[in-house]
């Protein structure tokens, strides 16, 4: 019994261990990095979700989409210009102001016409593109990936994306063939990416006087994006604490009960 | 096991419908008065947790084809919608796909201990068999289910498992255009898998049926495997077994709520958050944790329909167990070989599920000095794996001399041997 015992936490061990393969193609492992969303109590960094999402407007957007998001999304509980006196984030005057920016094609109207109007919070975040292959063509045929799930979407999430962002300069080894077009990037699968380097010390000014280095934009503009991918984490890792603690006296609860019952029962 | 009942209705009511409809007392007799070895250890709550994980499937499967959308174009928008939108549909669709997870870990759990004590033999074939059935329905289930998200893994595990179905000659294709509802996996694929996969759950719940009536026939197995002889050796299931049934139960829900709430995205592949994409192959294409080490049986051949019929094999090989096990000893617990056999037998298992998680040319950890590569490994444990059923049990029941065996269950916590007082009892 002992044996089998012993087996069984083998066995847990090798599943936890295995869990699932890594993708192929070489690259190299993420810096470890430690962000503030880390650990059973981690919550998001909001000062760097803002940063991040001008980051995101300001540079990203350009090319990138973030089609599942809609504007409305920024003001909602958990996300960057949440504003407990707005519970409704389509009343939010930051969100309000964020969505005006954006020129929004609706339609048809009673003349059967498509027409332009400022976006409002309820809007998806409009694409760059209109079609796939459009982005195709403007981007040497490779296409800017949707940016709405990105760290869920690549193994390593959150310090894939940081890493990458950064990842740029090094000198492509021999075996790698640099064709025009295309960047070395050590921890992009491959090697080789599409996407030229974004950042540099500098390139933009953030309204609260952070000092946007490379280093901090990568880090502002992967929180954001890692609020995008899992927008409910904090709700999530709120709950999940109550949850447990139910749980764990529930569990008490019962084993005394079993206990109790069982106390006079040889077995 | 089912002696006469003991359940007398005591109001008016429940007189009026005893004599019509004797419901209660079918209630009364499976789960309150049904009598259960009094030895039975934690291996024996799976059971329950079981139940407990198929109605947790239903119900938040029930939610979320509310909001799903089984359309190629919309159904990956739609699953972000419900993570985004719908007033916890975070949480609902993460109890849903961690739940699939806990469900077979439940299940492997369950079918070893019925392995180990011996819980397959006379006169509980059947039990056995139907028990298989639901496992099999179990796989189709998750498989379909893995399709509905519409991302890259779903896409492709779909094509790499109905293509499987084209290895067989003359019939294959046909059969495989006939699943697919056209020449490829597409909006007709994937309106047939939501369909079937909301069926499927309920065959599993009537299967499962027949599964508790299968067991209250013959009454539970235990870990000594002897045969209830007295009403000394049982307990009434109720209070007895429903609060230890209870508490493990709670446990498990430990483990479960850990995984959706702090790591919800550990037990599926990342792959399936970019929409599904006919023409970008993923670099490794993997199914779920829980079908590995059948995809390593699959690969472990070099030949397309040999591997596909050595995958079925894995699983058919089940159905005639019973009478593959030659020995008269039920519970391995007096088998002083065969628990051995049975311990490699799990790792052989678990180091199929590695095997099956990396590329077949990829060296084993430790081993590649050697040159064993996923492959070989994948090879040797297919080979061990099929041995244990038709070379080792078959045998060993001839070879083995079994260890001395207690009168009765009674015997076996009463009576002196220590060694067999609640043997798996981790949390006492």
């Amino acid at each position: 019994m002992r044996l089998i015992r012993t087996l069984f936490i083998a066995a847990a061990g090798a599943l936890a261990a295995v869990g699932f393969a890594s993708a192929a193609g070489e690259y190299r492992k993420p810096e470890p990095f430690t962000f503030s969303f880390d650990g059973p109590f981690g919550t998001f960094d909001r000062g760097a979700m803002q940063r991040g999402f001008y980051v995101y407007q300001q540079i990203c957007a350009a090319c990138h989409s973030l089609e599942h998001l809609a504007i409305r999304h920024l003001g909602q509980r958990g996300g960057p210009f949440h504003d407990p006196a707005y519970p409704n984030p389509n009343d939010n005057p930051v969100v309000r102001a964020i969505a005006a920016e954006y020129i929004v094609e609706d339609g048809p109207d009673e003349f059967g016409e498509m027409f332009e109007r400022p976006g409002r919070p309820s809007d998806r975040f409009p694409s760059p593109y209109a079609n796939e292959q459009q982005g195709r063509a403007a981007n040497n045929g490779a296409y800017p990936p949707d940016l709405s799930i990105i760290t869920r979407a690549r193994h390593y999430g959150a310090p894939y994306l940081r890493s990458l962002m950064l990842g740029y300069g090094e000198e492509a080894p021999d075996y790698i063939d640099l064709r025009p077009g295309l960047y070395y990037n050590p921890y992009f699968p491959g090697g080789l990416i599409a996407m030229p380097p974004q950042f540099e010390d500098g390139l933009l000014e953030y309204a609260d006087g952070t000092e946007a280095t490379a280093e901090q934009m990568a880090y502002d503009l992967t929180v954001f994006l890692h609020w995008a991918s899992d927008p409910h984490m904090e709700q999530r890792k709120q709950l999940g604490l109550m949850v447990m603690l139910y749980l764990l006296i529930l569990c008490g609860l019962l084993y005394a009960t079993y206990r109790q019952i069982w106390r006079k029962v040889e077995h | 096991m089912s002696g006469p009942s003991t359940y007398e209705p005591k109001t008016g009511f429940t007189k009026w419908l005893d004599a019509r409809l004797p419901i209660v007392r079918l209630g009364w007799d499976s789960f309150v008065d049904f009598p259960t070895p009094r030895n039975l250890n934690y291996w024996y709550t799976f059971g329950g947790i079981l139940s407990v994980c198929l109605v947790i499937q239903i119900i938040t499967g029930i939610v979320l084809a509310m909001h799903y959308v089984p359309h190629i174009d919309h159904a990956f928008a739609s699953v972000q919608r419900i993570d985004r939108d719908v007033n916890f549909g975070w949480l609902i669709r993460s109890i849903h796909a961690v739940g699939a997870s806990m469900f077979f870990l439940a299940v492997y759990m369950h079918i070893f201990r019925g392995l180990y004590y011996g819980s397959y033999k006379a006169p509980r074939e059947l039990l056995w068999i139907l028990g298989v059935v639901i496992y099999l329905l179990m796989m189709a289930a998750a498989f379909l289910g893995y399709v509905l998200p519409w991302g890259q893994m779903s896409y492709w595990g779909a094509m790499v498992i109905t293509n499987l179905l084209g290895a067989f000659p003359i019939i294959g294709g046909p059969i495989t255009e006939w699943l697919w509802g056209g020449f490829s996996v597409g909006n007709a694929t994937l309106n047939r898998f939501f369909s079937l996969h909301y069926l499927i759950p309920f065959l599993i719940a009537g299967v499962v049926a027949l599964h508790i009536w299968a067991l209250h026939v013959p009454g539970n197995n235990n870990p000594t495997g002897i045969e209830v002889k007295s009403n000394r050796d049982t307990l009434p299931f109720h209070p007895y077994y429903t609060s230890k049934d209870g508490f493990a139960i709670a446990l498990f829900m430990v483990i479960f709520a850990f995984f959706v709430f702090y790591w919800p995205d550990a037990l599926g592949h990342s792959d399936n958050f970019i929409p599904a994409d006919p023409l970008v192959t993923p670099a490794l294409i993997v199914p779920e944790w829980y079908l590995l080490p059948f995809y390593a049986i699959l690969r472990a051949v070099p030949d397309k329909l040999g591997g596909v019929l050595l995958m079925f094999g894995s699983i058919g090989i089940l159905f005639v167990l019973p009478w593959l096990d030659t020995s008269k000893v039920r519970s391995m617990r007096y088998r002083p070989l065969a628990r051995w056999f049975f311990g490699f037998f799990v790792i052989a298992c678990l180091g199929l599920g590695w095997a099956g998680a990396e590329l077949p040319d990829t060296l084993v950890p430790g081993l590649g000095a050697l040159g064993v590569d996923f492959l070989l490994l994948g090879r040797v444990l297919t080979v061990y794996y099929f041995a244990y059923f038709l070379v080792i049990l078959p045998l060993l029941g001839f070879v083995e001399k079994p260890s001395e065996r207690p009168a009765s269950i009674e015997a076996s916590v009463l009576g002196g041997s220590s060694k067999s007082a609640p043997a798996a009892a981790p949390a006492e």
